[in-house]
């Protein structure tokens, strides 16, 4: 079962006798139950789908019915954040420190093809390929857009998931959990801070050899910065 | 007077509000008697209702579209692909991707060997299917897609993307009836030009060669 | 000396020498850079094209015909307000070294975001202009887009269907294929250490004397709103500048939905540019549909069949009465009437919407229409419902939220003499849809041009001529009557028939040329500019998107106001994101 979204829950395990220890999976229950029952979707959206997701809140499909009913437009009060259309390059800063804002425990629902990688628009060069790249995605509900119905299936499947963690095991209660992703900045390109690196080691590298890749490179236009 | 305005669109809301009782109290014993088709909307029906989802599915009209899944023929075993690639062609997010199957000889033959949608590109147009020529692909009426992993379970191969041509019949069924006509319309031309070209072969010498063209 | 004469026989030779170069087939007019300024002073007041509709650029690299001392060119789109009718064209063509020309914005002011527009996508520097910095990117984006020369990271070939699909068809992911295996490309030699973002200079206001209030010392302070705020419609940001709670200045800030459409219609054939116009104005899927289609139509003269005709109308007017209930609805969401009228203006649009998924296939994302003709047909059973829609449950609910709305003291409190533009000022700043007839200019595409069919049709234009909020909101309720009406008639003439004249390709063949096509979208003038070059794909590929030109008017129309009013003010222009940034 990798329902848990990364490697970080299984370190630090309790013991495999305390596993399936009565008080604990009680407590489990309890817990999870309050929690995905009263899930705060924040008031977010950024395109197409963002229509699709108001229609869900709205009359036909009632979003309340899962006591989600409370859109809390600021990322302090809300646990679960839906991405909701196309990630673009000169939005994502926001989106990840909207993420950041957001308190532990959070989700995130990659709503509609384009979130989940670009979707349709994935050549488009101001178009980031899924934003999983960035932040963890717990959920991923296909369709462009997705219809009400399926976004609903989408919080079904994040409530599934949600009664399966353990309290034992979420990363929010350990060290380092509150650690904020880096914000990415938009530099002639949007970079990500953790990879800077790899990026220097390639773009201030001697020239290697010429091969096909870099050829197609090479025949770009690039304009000077003077503008700015 | 001043607050008029206000007050009246009071009486707006406090309507809405005392509808929904009324729609309710109409239906007694319950609503939800006799099953309800959302589609149409009663002429005395005011408001509108909330589907209690995943308790309750709406009826979907016959062209929705979602994800396009694949037909065979559950009868004989062979897919109705013969892997064209018009619906390559006409992709505009060109998320599919089609191998030729070839026979023994290496000769390209017309079936595909992998058939793949990548379901994180589909924007759910139906091209695909509009311009297929064999019917082979059609737009899928299951939206629950919802997964966790999208490097995995987003990339339909041929296997998860097969579907019975009987699941095409029962979701889409207006439009498999007209298919249906259509075929057995082609089928008694197609004996009928048969039929009156052998009638008209045996009154008048041919040439052996033109029988081939059948 | 026939030189001489030829010269004298081109237009407005009289008024304005050395203007005009040539005149090209089609009619268009190709205008020396240095007398542009002169000439459209000259058209503006002599000829009353008032009206600059749309702005763009074309990168004709590797056209025929075309080389480097005039690979670049602004195409400029005239019309009259007061005559109607078609538009007169200007063209202004530039080397590929260093592309200049004088910025038209004090002639038209709305050619203000469209320009920054051209200079941030093709590098075409516009001199004179107010504030010219990208607009759709963001400062220290390393090259200009929309040059044919120009590739993104995940290129793949000049043009879709990519060979690798098909017959031999491994499933390959993009970022596997690019070179940085993500949508990212960097230019050698940069160094992302000492990397700083440019720093932009947002245009303050000049004018002292706004906005101070007595002998009390107050200090401007400039708040930001958005991109991620309730109220601004999706992601669009205002930069606001505040001496106390009036505004002095306003700018808007775009492109956090940039998603590309253009660069990627060019690489599309035109058939697969269909679906990605329902997610220009996502509201109004069908009304982009029939833009797009009559465009390409007009490119390869084909005919459209009565039913469907009529079937388009339906659906077009459909999508009116949605855009405007919804854009009432959000306006109210504005004002602090939290949500209550926007669930009412979903209840109805859900009701369309399925009509609409039932005929087309889909909710939203209808693609719907094609060349020469739509998609599919309709039941009788669907019309009856509709019929039953729209002569029944619609007058009724209109009549509700005029109700619920018009006469409340506090939306009237809150909304008139807010946000004023005079009608000079919404001609000028290039302003359509109903904010122009709110501001009391009669102007509507459906009659001073029409297209399709709506010759046919009994109905009027509603004006107000309060020029503020409140009668931008009476303008969409009228709008939705009178959609209502033009309904009426459709569905009770509406004939049996083909829906589909000619057969359905998928590869169209389009011979080469130009068209600019726009109709009467609910939010303003939609106009598509197509270049042909008689290959599948069109070469150059371009939406006049009336929420993007519409939005120049909201600097003008909130300054003087309080904070509060710039949210309703944008409210009224009704915005959306995926059409604005494309």
């Amino acid at each position: 079962m990798d329902e848990d979204r990364s490697i970080e829950y299984r370190q630090g395990q309790i013991p495999q006798e305390l596993q399936h220890n009565v008080v604990i999976t009680s407590v489990d229950y309890i817990y999870n139950l309050i929690r995905k029952t009263s899930l705060w979707p924040m008031m977010f959206g950024l395109a197409c789908c963002a229509i699709e997701m108001i229609c869900t809140a709205a009359g036909r499909y009632d979003l309340a019915r899962f006591g989600m009913e409370v859109m809390r437009p600021s990322p302090r009060q809300s646990d679960l954040m839906i991405v909701s259309g196309t990630v673009t390059k000169k939005m994502l800063p926001q989106i990840v420190r909207i993420y950041n804002q957001m308190a532990e425990p959070r989700y995130v629902i990659a709503m509609g093809a384009c979130a989940i990688s670009g979707g349709p628009f994935k050549d488009g060069y101001n178009v980031v390929s899924g934003i999983d790249k960035y932040i963890p995605v717990d959920v991923y509900v296909p369709g462009c857009p997705p219809t009400p119905e399926a976004l609903l299936h989408g919080v079904l499947k994040l409530r599934e998931k949600i009664a399966k963690q353990s309290i034992t095991q979420v990363s929010w209660y350990r060290k380092g959990s509150q650690d904020a992703i880096p914000v990415p900045v938009l530099g002639p390109d949007i970079f990500d801070p953790r990879r800077v690196p790899e990026i220097r080691k390639r773009t201030l590298a001697p020239r290697p050899d010429d091969d096909g890749s870099e050829a197609t490179e090479g025949a770009q236009t690039v304009e000077d910065q003077s503008e700015a | 007077m001043f607050g008029k305005g206000v007050l009246k669109g009071l009486g707006v809301t406090m309507k809405h509000w005392l509808y929904t009782y009324v729609d309710d109290i109409r239906k007694i014993p319950s609503r939800y008697a006799g099953g309800r088709d959302i589609l149409k909307q009663m002429p005395d029906e005011e408001g509108i209702f909330t589907i209690q989802y995943p308790e309750e599915k709406r009826v979907i009209p016959e062209r929705y579209r979602f994800t396009p899944m694949l037909l065979y023929d559950a009868a004989t075993g062979k897919d109705l692909c013969t892997a064209c690639g018009i619906c390559t062609k006409v992709c505009p997010t060109q998320c599919i991707w089609i191998v030729r199957d070839k026979d023994e000889k290496g000769k390209p033959i017309s079936r595909p060997a992998e058939f793949y949608i990548d379901a994180s590109l589909c924007m759910n147009c139906g091209l695909c299917s509009e311009f297929c020529p064999f019917g082979a692909i059609k737009p899928n009426h299951d939206f629950e897609r919802a997964v966790y992993d999208r490097h995995q379970d987003m990339i339909y191969d041929k296997q998860a993307l097969l579907v019975p041509l009987e699941y095409h019949a029962a979701i889409h069924p207006t439009e498999y009836a007209e298919e249906e006509a259509a075929k057995a319309a082609k089928a008694q031309a197609k004996a009928r030009r048969a039929q009156s070209r052998r009638r008209r072969g045996s009154a008048a010498d041919r040439k052996p060669g033109e029988d081939g063209a059948d | 000396m026939s030189e001489m004469s030829a010269q004298e026989t081109l237009p407005y030779h009289e008024a304005v020498p050395g203007a005009v170069l040539e005149r090209l087939e089609n009619g268009s007019l190709i205008v020396a850079a240095d007398k542009l300024l002169q000439l459209g002073t000259y058209l503006r007041d002599h000829e009353g094209y008032d009206l600059l509709s749309s702005v763009t650029g074309v990168d004709y690299l590797g056209y025929k015909g075309r080389d480097a001392s005039n690979r670049f060119e602004v195409v400029y789109h005239l019309y009259s307000t007061k005559r109607g009718g078609g538009p007169l064209v200007l063209k202004v063509r530039m080397p590929e070294s260093n592309p200049e020309l004088p910025s038209v914005v004090s002639v038209w002011p709305g050619a203000e975001l469209q320009e920054r527009e051209i200079w941030d996508l093709y590098g075409i520097r516009f001199t004179g202009h107010p504030n010219l910095r990208r607009i759709l990117l963001w400062e220290g984006f390393n090259g200009h887009p929309m040059r044919k020369d120009w590739h993104e990271a995940y290129y793949e070939e000049e043009h879709k269907p990519f060979r690798s699909r098909h017959p031999n068809g491994h499933h390959v992911l993009a970022e596997d294929r690019a070179p940085w295996h993500d949508n990212v490309f960097y230019p050698e030699g940069w160094d992302p250490e000492i990397w700083q973002e440019p720093i932009v200079q947002y245009r303050l206001p000049t004018d002292p004397s706004l906005g101070t209030t007595g002998d009390l010392p107050t200090e401007r302070i400039v708040v930001n709103f958005g991109p991620q705020h309730p109220s601004t419609h999706g992601v669009f940001r205002m930069i606001v500048t505040l001496e106390g709670e009036t505004i002095v200045g306003l700018e808007p800030e775009v492109g956090y939905l940039h998603r590309n459409h253009e660069k990627i219609g060019e690489r599309n054939t035109y058939l697969m540019n269909m679906p990605f116009t329902d997610r220009l104005d996502y509201l109004c899927s069908m009304s982009n549909n029939l833009g797009y289609a009559l465009a390409v139509e007009k490119l390869i003269g084909a005919e459209v069949p009565e039913r469907a005709e009529y079937l388009r109308i339906i659906m077009v007017e459909l999508t009116r009465i949605i855009n405007h209930l919804l854009a009432i609805g959000f306006l109210l969401n504005d004002l602090g009437a939290f949500f209550t009228p926007v669930l009412y203006a979903f209840e109805e649009r859900e009701l369309i919407l399925d009509l609409f998924e039932e005929a087309a296939g889909s909710r939203m994302m209808c693609n719907y229409m094609r060349f020469g003709g739509v998609a599919h047909d309709v039941s009788e059973d669907w019309l009856e419902r509709c019929r039953y829609l729209v002569n029944e449950r619609l007058p009724r609910r209109v009549d509700e939220l005029e109700r619920l709305l018009t006469e409340n003291e506090i939306v009237v409190a809150r909304c008139k003499g807010v946000g004023y533009l005079s009608p000079e000022d919404a001609i000028a700043l290039s302003v359509t849809g109903p904010l122009l007839r709110a501001s009391g200019v009669q102007y509507d595409i459906r009659k001073a041009e029409p297209y399709s069919i709506y010759d046919r049709f009994d109905f009027e234009i509603p004006v107000y001529h309060g020029c503020d909020v409140y009668d931008r909101y009476r303008v969409r309720v009228a709008e939705i009557r009178q959609s209502i009406r033009i309904l009426q008639q459709a569905l009770k003439d509406i004939p049996p028939g083909e829906i589909q004249s000619g057969k359905k390709q998928h590869l169209l063949r389009v011979p080469p040329g130009e068209v600019y096509s726009r109709i009467e979208a609910p939010k303003g003038e939609l106009g598509f500019y197509i270049v042909s070059d008689g290959s599948p794909n069109p070469f150059r590929y371009h939406i006049r998107a009336p929420s993007f030109v519409n939005l120049t008017a909201l600097g003008p129309m909130s300054v003087g106001y309080k904070v509060a009013d710039a949210i309703i003010n944008l409210g009224s222009i009704d915005i959306v994101l995926g059409e604005t940034d494309r």
